[in-house]
């Protein structure tokens, strides 16, 4: 092997790019710099336009987070979960439950949501894996309901009627009580999440999980113990759909179990789907795109759900590879 | 070193292995061959673990492996390839060989740094792609090779685990003359290297290739022997050649 | 005790009986078309508010439930014919997520047809009162007719599946897709019949739930989820599966509800009982569901496939 030269080991290492294909880099990135610029700039000239608000678009920044993290295992991994947004209530909750007792540490809130998802994605995660296909997609969902009657039944924490949160999480050095500043600790905790799943799907044991993906019964026969390597990513997900849960109940102030009804979990699911699955920057595109269909369809009639619905079974029907798949397919089309 | 010992396995009173009891010795090339429905697929399955046996046992180097977890066995130095095509479409040619050589690199908990860089992997994975003749197409997709390569690829796969033990699951199927005979040039040069178990309905590339052969119909080994001996037996011309 | 016991234990059969209603229909779509609808509540909860109108119409809630059955079978009918045959070669994602969509028009649709507000159902008299089945135990006369209702389908469907051609079809179309088709048979014409069926199945539950629950917007949302559980207990594709899973659901839930603090103050303190029992109660069945899968992932009864 002394003919091996350094340009035939490297050849091929474009899997996946952190942008996707050369020229969709560009549309990304003025995306996420749009992301960013456009809600500051209305905030400091005044613009009182809800769709380019701060508040606005830190909702939508929690939720992008949301799906990166579903996409981890859902787009590299096929793990179809249909209960990913049970995440976001326990991290709202891990702030709302120690706020409500007089704890407001933020170093407090957000290690415990990171961590009580986490553990709450291990436990189902550790069941959940063992089955496939349609049981599983049954039973994350199952699972996920089983979170939401958990927090419904406790009554000293509002039960049904929602938590209020009286005061943000305390950090020492930033004060997230004030709206600019959550609205740059979330866009950045977007971008930190983004930037993980990159390297997690890049790395030897993202290869492993994308693996998976394609073909498991290979996995196996070539030693791999799949089913922790699943896990494990599952439980990675889980941890950081919580920080995305710890995130928004930070900036609603108000908690309910409502955040992690099914209808969430779909949600986040179409988010992913609509945005493409396993690019990277594909579900802040869905995220985006989904909340503003949902607000402008909103501002139109009380009835917005049936255009929407109408709309989400049209895309399942018609659009294939999400909207990632269109910008990449329709700027190599050039 | 590997000694199948009255192995059964049944599906609702369908009886696919028969008591196959068969001992595959070191450095040989064991092929088995037999009729459609005679039960290879099932015995496969049993032996690379995707089932595990009513009754009998799996002996590998001294070890009972009947019940050892499918991926558990890889580590043992048992590979497989598989009859349809198992090799990851959306990867290039040296990412699923690289794969393979991470499969037996230690544990893969590695969360941060790049996979698709490191020499470690992509140098033996070339090596054994040289050994197979793939070692130009290396950075292809596999999705955008053809059947042929992609079989080669299979055999990559399982070469890339470092195993002592072959168990190929119809290498050639739906290949055509010129890709059956660059496969059998490969399954040559594996000879002797490694002892191999291979299932196989090309019957010019089995009789070329074996050192004994079993004959396996509706479950039950008929017959073990030299080729020349399986050409000759009479209870496999009627059962299995088809002639009186 | 003991009474409350037996009634409360009646009570559990009546969420039985409606569980497997819902989740015969799932069961059949899945183990025929490979097909997950999640839209399967939205069926139940069409069902509940034909009735309610046809109720208002007819002056009857007898003729209303034979009305609304034939309607609800339009629905479905449609809904498979418009759309639902297109995903079937999709895979398991598509399927929830346009399903998913559909559950979003059908609450819009109820809510633009008959308004945000829960509609009651008048019960004729006769169904009103309560009967006493055993010496010191009244229970609601309905509720009986609902558990009557449930096993009566529950042998109509035993019937129809063990001994007609239909469900010969059926049992054949669940365990061998190619044969079926091979042999010759509209393939297409009993997937919709089975769908079809599901939606009358689920729509039934609606109309004989609405009467104690009123009909309301999203009310097959929760349920569909326990109805899912249940066919996980006892195993996605099994007729056989989803009614004893539904009964042992319904059961355990109910039971648990109302029995559990009960229980639980026998071994922890009075206070923390009061607080742990709803708690756990609430989410035992998904407690017993994973416990099933730890032990038997293909749930208890895996229908026999290939």
């Amino acid at each position: 092997m002394t003919d091996t030269t350094s340009a035939q080991l490297n050849q091929h290492l474009r899997t996946p790019d952190l942008f996707g294909s050369a020229s969709g880099r560009i549309i990304t990135l003025v995306f996420m710099v749009i992301l960013l610029c456009v809600p500051l700039a209305a905030h400091f000239l005044g613009v009182r336009l809800q769709l380019v608000s701060l508040d606005f678009i830190t909702r939508i920044l929690c939720l992008a987070i949301a799906a990166v993290s579903l996409n981890l295992i859902l787009g590299f991994g096929g793990m179809i979960s249909f209960g990913h947004a049970a995440y976001i209530g326990i991290g709202a909750y891990c702030v709302g439950i120690p706020a409500y007792h007089g704890y407001e540490s933020g170093w407090l809130h957000f290690p415990l949501a990171i961590f009580a998802s986490a553990a709450f994605a291990l436990v189902t995660g550790a069941v959940s894996l063992r089955t496939k296909g349609v049981y599983f997609i049954m039973i994350t969902m199952a699972f996920a309901q089983m979170g939401y009657y958990f927090f419904l039944s406790l009554d000293e924490y509002g039960g049904d009627d929602g938590l209020t949160i009286y005061s943000r999480s305390m950090f020492n050095i930033i004060n997230i009580e004030n709206k600019l500043v959550l609205f740059l600790v979330t866009y950045a905790c977007l971008v930190a999440s983004i930037y993980a799943v990159y390297r997690i799907v890049n790395s030897r044991f993202g290869m492993v999980v994308r693996g998976c993906q394609s073909n498991e019964a290979r996995m196996k026969a070539l030693g791999y113990n799949t089913y922790a390597y699943k896990l494990t990513a599952y439980v990675i997900a889980g941890g950081m759909c919580g920080l995305a849960g710890a995130l928004l109940g930070n900036f609603t102030t108000f908690i309910s179990p409502d955040m992690m009804g099914w209808s969430r979990s779909g949600e986040l699911m179409f988010m992913v789907i609509l945005g493409g699955t396993g690019s990277l920057f594909g579900p802040v595109f869905g995220a985006v795109t989904f909340v503003f269909i949902e607000e402008l369809l909103s501002t139109f009639t009380t009835y917005w759900a049936l255009p929407f619905g109408v709309l989400l079974v049209l895309s399942v029907l018609f659009i294939k590879g999400g909207l990632n798949g269109l910008i990449q397919r329709g700027w190599r089309r050039d | 070193m590997l000694d199948i010992q009255g192995l059964k396995k049944s599906f609702g009173g369908v009886i696919a292995t028969d008591d196959v009891t068969l001992g595959v010795d070191t450095g040989e090339l064991h092929a088995i061959i037999g009729p459609n429905g005679a039960g290879k697929t099932t015995l496969i399955a049993q032996l690379s673990g995707d089932l595990t046996p009513d009754a009998g046992h799996v002996v590998f180097n001294g070890k009972d492996i009947t019940t050892v977890p499918t991926h558990r066995r890889s580590h043992f130095g048992l590979a497989r390839s598989f009859q349809i095509t198992s090799v990851f479409m959306g990867l290039s040619v040296i990412d699923n060989v690289a794969l393979a050589v991470q499969a037996h690199d230690g544990h893969s908990f590695r969360f941060w740094q790049p996979a698709t860089t490191q020499a470690r992997l992509r140098k033996p994975a070339l090596e054994v792609l040289e050994k197979v003749g793939l070692a130009n197409r290396a950075g292809t997709i596999a999705s955008a090779m053809s059947h042929g390569e992609r079989r080669q690829l299979e055999i990559a796969m399982a070469l890339a685990t470092n195993p002592s033990f072959l168990l190929l699951d119809e290498p050639m199927a739906g290949m055509g003359v010129e890709e059956s005979a660059a496969m059998v040039t490969i399954l040559q040069g594996l000879k002797g290297e490694k002892t191999i178990l291979l299932v196989e309905h090309d019957m010019d590339a089995v009789f070329a290739l074996a050192d004994r052969i079993s004959v396996l119909v509706y479950g039950r080994i008929i017959a073990t022997g030299k080729p020349e001996d399986i050409r000759k037996n009479a209870d496999v011309r009627s059962a299995y050649l088809g002639e009186a | 005790m003991s009474t409350l016991f037996f009634i409360q234990f009646l009570n559990g059969l009546q969420l039985g009986v409606l569980l497997f209603l819902l989740a015969a229909g799932l069961t059949l779509v899945f183990g025929i078309m490979d097909f997950v609808n999640l839209a399967h509540g939205s069926l139940y909860m069409v069902g509940a508010f034909f009735c309610a109108t046809l109720t208002f119409w007819t002056g009857s809630f007898v003729w209303a439930v034979l009305l609304a059955i034939p309607l609800t079978a339009l629905v479905g009918l449609a809904l498979e014919m418009g759309v639902i045959r297109h995903l079937y070669q999709r895979d398991h994602l598509d399927h929830v997520l346009a399903t998913f969509g559909f559950i979003l028009i059908a609450d819009t649709l109820v809510h633009l047809i008959w308004g945000p507000e829960g509609i009651a159902i008048p019960l004729p008299e006769y169904l009103q009162g309560q009967v006493q089945i055993l010496p010191g135990v009244i229970f609601p006369t309905f509720r009986l007719v609902i558990i009557s209702c449930g096993l009566l389908v529950a042998f109509g469907l035993y019937w129809l599946i063990g001994r007609t051609r239909l469900g010969m079809l059926i049992r054949a179309g669940a365990s061998n897709r190619t044969m079926v088709s091979a042999l010759g048979i509209d393939i297409k014409t009993l997937f919709t019949a089975v769908f079809a069926l599901g939606a009358v199945l689920a729509g039934l539950a609606g109309m004989l739930i609405a009467p104690i629950t009123e009909a309301t917007i999203g009310m097959g949302n929760d349920i569909i989820i326990t109805a899912f559980v249940v066919i996980i207990v006892g195993g996605i594709g099994s007729m056989k599966g989803a009614f004893i899973g539904a009964l042992i659901i319904g059961l355990i839930d109910t039971l648990g509800r109302s029995f559990l603090d009960d229980i639980l103050k026998i071994f922890i303190p009075v206070n923390a009982a009061e607080t742990a029992g709803p708690a756990i109660s609430s989410m035992l069945i998904y407690l017993i569901m994973a416990g099933v899968l730890a032990f038997r992932p293909q749930g208890l009864f895996p229908p026999k496939v290939r």
